[in-house]
Order: C-alpha cells, then sequence, then structure tokens
C-alpha cells in the first residue's frame, strides 16, 4: 500500500492523486498508522455526484512526529462496515456521516444521531426516521442502568449559569455516577451545509462565530484552507500577526478557566482576579482589530490590521502588568492545598481511554499525548524549537490545570518576545481562486486544541464539502468517561476543567 | 493568609467607574456606523446587495443600517464610495425593532421601563441567559459583567439559575430550531410580567446564520422583546448601556 500521498499542514493536493481503496485495504491502512502513533484528524464523506447515493469516504491522518498528513480515501460505497469496534476514533465520525447522508454503519456499538437535523439528501434515514421531518431534538434510546437503586439524573438543555445549551444523563447509584451520556446538537446551526457551494460572501463571518470563543483559531484554519488551495503564500508578517492572536485567545480562555476551576473550588482570590484578567487579554485583541474576540482580524491571504511600532509597544506595555497578576493568581492557586486537593484525582481519564478516544489538546495532552500542533505542524510561524512538549500524566482535573500552567507561561513568553521583533512583509495578498477538484488539510492549535478544517472542492473550485472538527468533537466523550464512578457533585469542577464547545461541536 | 492580602493588594482596586466615567475603548473598536448620505451617488444601492447580512438599504432616499442585522464587520464591503464607516460609541441599545434603522439621525437609545414594570424591576433586576444557538461571543461578553470589573450586582442586577426566579430572559443566539422549544418552556417558566432582552445580531435578526434553514432567524414572532443590544458580539458596555438605561440608571 504504498503510494499514499502524504501532504503538509495547509496543503492541497488533487483528489484524482488520493488512490481509492477497497474497504478491507482502507481499514487495515487505518488501524496500521493510528497504532503506529498516528491520530485521525479527520473524516468524511463525499457524494460522487450531486446528490449521488455512492459515498467516498476521506480520511486524513496526521503523523505528528513527522509533521505529516496522509490523506486515503475508500471506493464509493452506499453502506459501509462500521471501523469503530476496532478503531473507537472513528465512533462519532461514523454517527456524523450516517446522519448526514443518512447511511448505516454496520456493526457500530453506538450508533444514535448527533446533532438531530434530517438528512441532507434523498429519502434514507439511518435511523428510519421520515427524512422529510425535522427530527425532534433527543429523541433517541439513551444508555440506561437497571437495579433497585440506581436511579438518572437528568440536566439541560438549559442549565444554571450563563453556558451553552446541552443534555446530560447521569446513571447514578447512590453518589456514584456509574455513566454519564451527553446528548448535544442544540446550538446546530447548519453551518456545514451553509458552507457548501462555498466560499459565500457570509463564509468569512460564519467561521468566525462557528465557535466564537476560537475565532482566530477557526478563522486561521479557514484562512489556510483558502491559501492552500489557491497556492498563496502569506507574509511572515500576517503569520505572526495570526500567531500573536491565536497565543491571546489562549491566554483569555486559560486564564478565565482558572477562574472558573477556583470559583468551583470556592478558592475566591484566583476566581476574582481571572475574571477580570480575561478581560484584559481580550481587550489586548481589540487594540489590535478592535474586535475583543478578533473578528475582523484574518483573512485569506493574511490580516486586516498591522501592529506598528507604536501600538506593538503599547501592548507590550499593557501586557507586562497583566502578565505578572496572571501569574501572580496562578502561584496563590497552585500553592493551595485546599485548591490542589480537590483537583487531584478528581475527573480522571486514563491514558488508554484518552487514545482509543482520539482526546487532543489541553485534556489528550493531561493524559500524557503530544500532538501540539503548534510544535510538530507549526510551519513557519513557530520555530521547531519554540514551543516546548506541554504534558502532564495523570488525566484528572489537576492535570488539565497544569498543563493550563504551562501553556499560559508558554503564551506570554511568545508574546513578549514577538511583539518585540515583528518580521517585515505584506498585510494581505490576494489569494489566488481555489483550485478545483482537490482537497485541502488546515490544523491551528486553538486554546482548546487542534482545530482542524477539510475542504473538498469541485470542478469549478467551490467547496463540494467543507468538514470542521472542532478539538470539542473528540474531547466531549472524554468528559464522559472522566464521570465513571465519580460522584455527581464533581461534574461542575471536572466539566470546567475540560470547558469544551457546544457550538464547536453542534456546528 | 498573608500571601492572599498580599497579591489582593498587588492586583489593585479594578471596578470601573461606569456609568459616571465613560470606558476607554480601543482605536479601532467598531461601534455606531457613521453615514455620509453627500456620498451617495444618486439612485446608487450597490450597498443593498454588497452587504452579505442585508443590513443596507436605501429608506426614502437616504441609506440606512439596520444595526440589528449589522455585524460590524472589519472589511464592511457595504459602500465603495466612502458613505460608510464606524465610530467608536458604544452605545446602542433601543426599546424597538423599527428604531434600529439608523439613518444617521440621532439613534432613540432604549428608554425606561414602563412605571409599574420599572417600580417592580428598578432596584432588583433576576434574569435568566438562555443560549439559543450563540457562539459564546455574546454569552462571555454577558458572563464578563459578573466581574469585578463591571461588578452588575452593584446596579441590582443579577443572573439567576432558574428561570422561576428570574424576572425576564437574557437571549443570545438566532433560535435554533433543536432550541426552538426549549426557549419558549423557559419563557414560560417564568412569572410574570417578564421582559425579554434580545442580546447580539443573533437573537435580533439571525446575525452571520440568517437565511439558515436550522434557525428561527432571531426573537421576531417568537417572543416580545423589551430590549434590542446590537454587537456581534456587543461589547460589555454596550450590554451594560441598555440595561442600567430600561432601569433608568443612565
Amino acid at each position: 500500500m504504498s503510494g499514499i500521498p502524504v501532504i503538509k499542514n495547509g496543503g492541497a493536493l488533487p483528489l484524482a492523486h488520493i488512490p481509492r481503496l477497497t474497504p478491507a485495504e482502507f481499514a487495515a491502512m487505518c488501524k496500521v498508522r493510528l497504532t503506529e502513533g498516528a491520530r485521525l484528524a479527520a473524516c468524511l464523506a463525499v457524494p460522487e455526484g450531486e446528490g449521488d447515493t455512492q459515498l467516498t469516504l476521506y480520511a486524513v491522518l496526521a503523523d505528528d512526529q513527522g509533521g505529516d498528513l496522509l490523506v486515503i480515501a475508500q471506493e464509493p460505497q452506499r453502506e459501509f462496515i462500521s471501523l469503530t469496534p476496532r478503531i473507537p476514533q472513528f465512533h462519532l465520525f461514523e454517527r456524523e456521516i450516517g446522519e448526514q447522508y443518512g447511511v448505516n454503519f454496520v456493526g457500530h456499538p453506538w450508533f444514535k444521531p448527533l446533532r438531530f437535523h434530517a438528512p441532507w439528501q434523498g429519502d434514507g434515514d439511518a435511523w428510519g426516521r421520515d427524512a422529510k421531518v425535522h427530527p425532534l431534538i433527543g429523541d433517541m434510546d439513551y444508555f440506561t442502568v437497571a437495579g433497585a437503586e440506581v436511579h438518572e439524573v437528568a440536566v439541560g438543555p438549559v442549565h444554571a449559569g450563563v453556558i451553552e445549551p446541552g443534555h446530560f444523563r447521569f446513571q447514578c447509584y447512590g453518589e456514584q455516577v456509574l455513566h454519564l451520556e451527553i446528548s448535544l446538537g442544540y446550538q446546530h446551526r447548519g453551518i456545514s451545509r451553509l458552507l457548501q457551494g462555498g466560499p459565500h460572501p457570509q463564509t468569512p463571518m460564519q467561521i468566525e462565530t462557528m465557535a466564537g470563543d476560537t475565532s482566530i483559531g477557526h478563522m486561521s484554519a479557514y484562512a489556510m484552507i483558502m491559501e492552500g488551495l489557491g497556492r498563496t503564500e502569506i507574509s511572515a508578517r500576517a503569520a505572526a500577526l495570526r500567531a500573536i492572536a491565536l497565543e491571546l485567545e489562549r491566554l483569555a480562555c486559560h486564564v478565565g478557566d482558572f477562574g472558573a476551576l477556583a470559583g468551583d473550588v470556592g478558592y475566591l482570590p484566583t476566581a476574582s482576579f481571572c475574571g477580570r484578567l480575561r478581560g484584559d487579554y481580550l481587550n489586548l485583541t481589540g487594540l489590535l482589530c478592535g474586535s475583543r474576540f478578533g473578528r475582523g482580524l484574518v483573512r485569506p491571504g493574511g490580516v486586516l490590521f498591522d501592529l506598528d511600532a507604536a501600538l506593538a509597544e503599547k501592548m507590550r506595555a499593557a501586557l507586562a502588568p497583566v502578565a505578572r497578576d496572571t501569574r501572580g493568581a496562578l502561584e496563590l492557586f497552585f500553592n493551595t492545598p485546599s485548591v490542589l486537593a480537590r483537583l487531584e484525582g478528581t475527573g480522571q481519564v486514563s491514558a488508554r481511554d484518552a487514545f482509543y478516544l482520539g482526546l487532543v489538546g489541553v485534556a489528550g495532552r493531561a493524559c500524557g499525548f503530544d500532538g501540539d500542533v503548534r510544535r510538530y505542524h507549526g510551519g513557519n510561524v513557530y520555530e521547531p524549537d519554540e514551543v516546548p512538549v506541554m504534558i502532564e500524566e495523570g488525566g484528572d482535573v489537576l492535570a488539565r490545570a497544569l498543563v493550563r500552567q504551562q501553556e499560559v507561561e508558554h503564551s506570554l513568553e511568545f508574546l513578549g518576545r514577538r511583539l518585540a521583533a515583528l518580521p517585515a512583509g505584506a498585510l494581505r495578498v490576494a489569494p489566488a481562486p481555489p483550485a478545483p477538484d482537490s482537497l485541502a488539510v488546515a490544523m491551528v492549535e486553538g486554546w482548546r486544541g487542534p482545530v482542524t478544517h477539510v475542504a473538498v472542492t469541485n470542478q469549478d473550485g467551490r467547496f463540494k464539502r467543507y468538514q470542521v472538527v472542532d478539538p470539542s468533537f473528540f474531547n466531549w466523550s472524554g468528559l464522559a468517561l472522566a464521570l465513571r464512578d465519580e460522584q455527581i457533585s464533581d461534574f461542575p469542577l471536572t466539566n470546567k476543567s475540560f470547558n469544551l464547545s457546544y457550538c464547536g461541536f453542534d456546528l | 493568609m498573608l500571601k492572599i492580602l498580599r497579591e489582593r493588594w498587588r492586583q489593585g482596586y479594578r471596578t470601573s467607574e461606569f456609568p459616571k466615567v465613560e470606558p476607554v475603548l480601543p482605536e479601532r473598536f467598531r461601534g455606531l456606523p457613521v453615514l455620509r448620505a453627500e456620498q451617495c451617488p444618486a439612485d446608487c444601492r450597490e450597498c443593498e446587495s454588497a452587504c452579505p447580512f442585508g443590513a443596507l438599504r436605501r429608506v426614502a432616499g437616504r441609506v440606512a443600517v439596520d444595526l440589528g442585522r449589522c455585524l460590524f464587520c472589519a472589511d464592511c464591503p457595504a459602500c465603495p464610495h466612502g458613505a460608510l464607516s464606524f465610530s467608536a460609541d458604544y452605545r446602542l441599545a433601543v426599546r424597538q425593532r423599527a428604531e434600529l434603522l439608523y439613518s444617521g439621525r440621532e439613534l432613540l437609545l432604549a428608554a425606561k421601563l414602563e412605571k409599574k414594570m420599572l417600580s417592580l424591576f428598578g432596584r432588583s433586576l433576576k434574569l435568566r441567559q438562555v443560549s439559543a444557538g450563540g457562539c459564546n461571543g455574546c454569552e462571555a461578553d454577558v458572563n464578563v459583567l459578573g466581574t469585578l470589573v463591571f461588578d452588575l450586582g452593584r446596579f441590582g442586577i443579577q443572573f439567576v439559575a432558574s428561570p422561576r426566579h428570574a424576572d425576564g430572559l437574557l437571549v443570545t443566539g438566532p433560535v435554533t430550531e433543536n432550541m426552538h422549544s426549549a426557549l419558549l418552556a423557559t419563557y414560560e417558566a417564568v412569572p410574570g410580567p417578564k421582559i425579554v432582552i434580545a442580546t447580539g445580531a443573533c437573537a435580533i435578526g439571525g446575525g452571520p446564520f440568517v437565511g439558515s434553514p436550522e434557525v428561527h432567524d432571531g426573537l421576531e414572532g417568537i417572543l416580545p422583546v423589551d430590549l434590542f443590544i446590537p454587537g456581534c458580539p456587543p461589547h460589555p458596555y454596550t450590554i451594560l448601556d441598555g440595561l442600567l438605561r430600561l432601569l433608568d440608571k443612565r
């Protein structure tokens, strides 16, 4: 099975260069590669022609150590044998494809709707529902546990706090949680379908708001897709400005998460300091582009806002006291035994489960799995030695907090360095039109983990299919497993240690 | 303990003087649009098709921006003739949907609640937030009002966990089909009299997702709205300004 095309992050290749494997070859290839250290970055189905019921399956396998992306395809099928029993990383991708195209994955052990929308084409529905009617959200068989003392706790979609909606079902024996099932889809805005036939004039704004706390992450991935398809090189300056915004986004969110963790364990000094500091980081992004969330900064071909010497110095000067206060707030947090006692051993995910589910980002690194896109697929923005390995082994709330602490330290140091020495270059170059009949992959290490976009273009260079994989897509399953054998009262703390995106998952 | 006190002293007092002192917003902040009708060529209707979200139209010969649809885009493509730019004015909240159609005259900023409602909620307003497809941008800018910088509690406003304890809803998101019934159920659970606040372009008119078959293009026709807060997302001060005007505190 040689001749499997390999591309780099942000690269594109003609569809004709991707060999169509038989289902057996496809399965074997995935099994071998994913056992040997690659991870499943994306998997999507594309109809052969408009409305065609034959679907070609594409998978992108990320070889992080080698910095390579393997793209494989399976010859068109109408029904699929599920790979999930052998390779659990496929479990949500198969449910997603099943829901989108009304196809079945035979042998899938947990085949349920994901986002509760009608199939995109045809009259087939994977669960035998009326394909012409919008399905009822949450209407599916939940995993249940039977027994005299067993009870079920259902929470959501509207739950306490200013927070996105989702539905959580706990199967409990007394206080002990035997299983947590998380059912989402409430935030589904139909983004994947809106992107079909694109890029449209609305596309950049929809990308920036698909997960609005990761605007820079998602928009950078989209820009890379467009640049990959157009073979457009952006300047070192534009790349550096994107990286600055990405690290500010990370700092704002991580610092906010420390505030939330501190609040949940009742440690108010750090909770209140971090609430303020989070806003200070957002305001720094506001200085750069006018929007606290980085809306309108990144566009295909570069960025829209420059940082002249005066503004860069202003940001550096504003960053210094914020960095000091952040370190002070974290030092208190990590030096308080009663805080550590609540974090240690809570919400633990085993390294084995993390591997099988393909956990990524903060949650994956807290289980010892690296795979930081900045480090392994960073291209020219991050020098190879610039991003250290930031991992922990514990897999618990404490480990996820410690990974964040390492990242905060790295981002602060990175910003200090980059703001002092911005490379020269054009702010933006006009991107060339996207190549027809091609596939492009882009990954950006957003604050939760790798944000992965895959585009497949048609003969006119329009999106035949545009897949978005937010890191939350993988990590919600990690949260579910983290709750096993815990107390239900540990859910808020564990949930905050993951802090996953509902809308990034629901799209 | 001493370490905590020392750090507390270092971090300093951070609560803003708002509303007594106006906030300082970044130079590149995009607030209330500036319209220069004199730049508009006669009978030019380019802007109507150039804005992908349909935020611009010519009304009685004058160009007008629908602030409920406007996303305050950095690369606003609407006018090649230079008739549209953005000011740093963050005050955008109004009471009626129609008032969001802004043609350059003074924006009729939100008036206080009616007498009876004001006597009920003026000194204590409890809100339940519902995200109905929100991207976490509006949610984050609402959440931040609870931090010590804004200290929402000093105005008697608080977000509560249960709709049964609330005086109204603050809704974000374009109202996805999948949140439609949960939103209505939450509204039902709020005891009357109650208010509804539409926060952000999505809740007002669908925002970036207007026209998607999976969303309802905002609250229009779903719930009666008492306060519209434009923006994508609105700046926290835009939200706070709107809330304070509603309660006659500005």
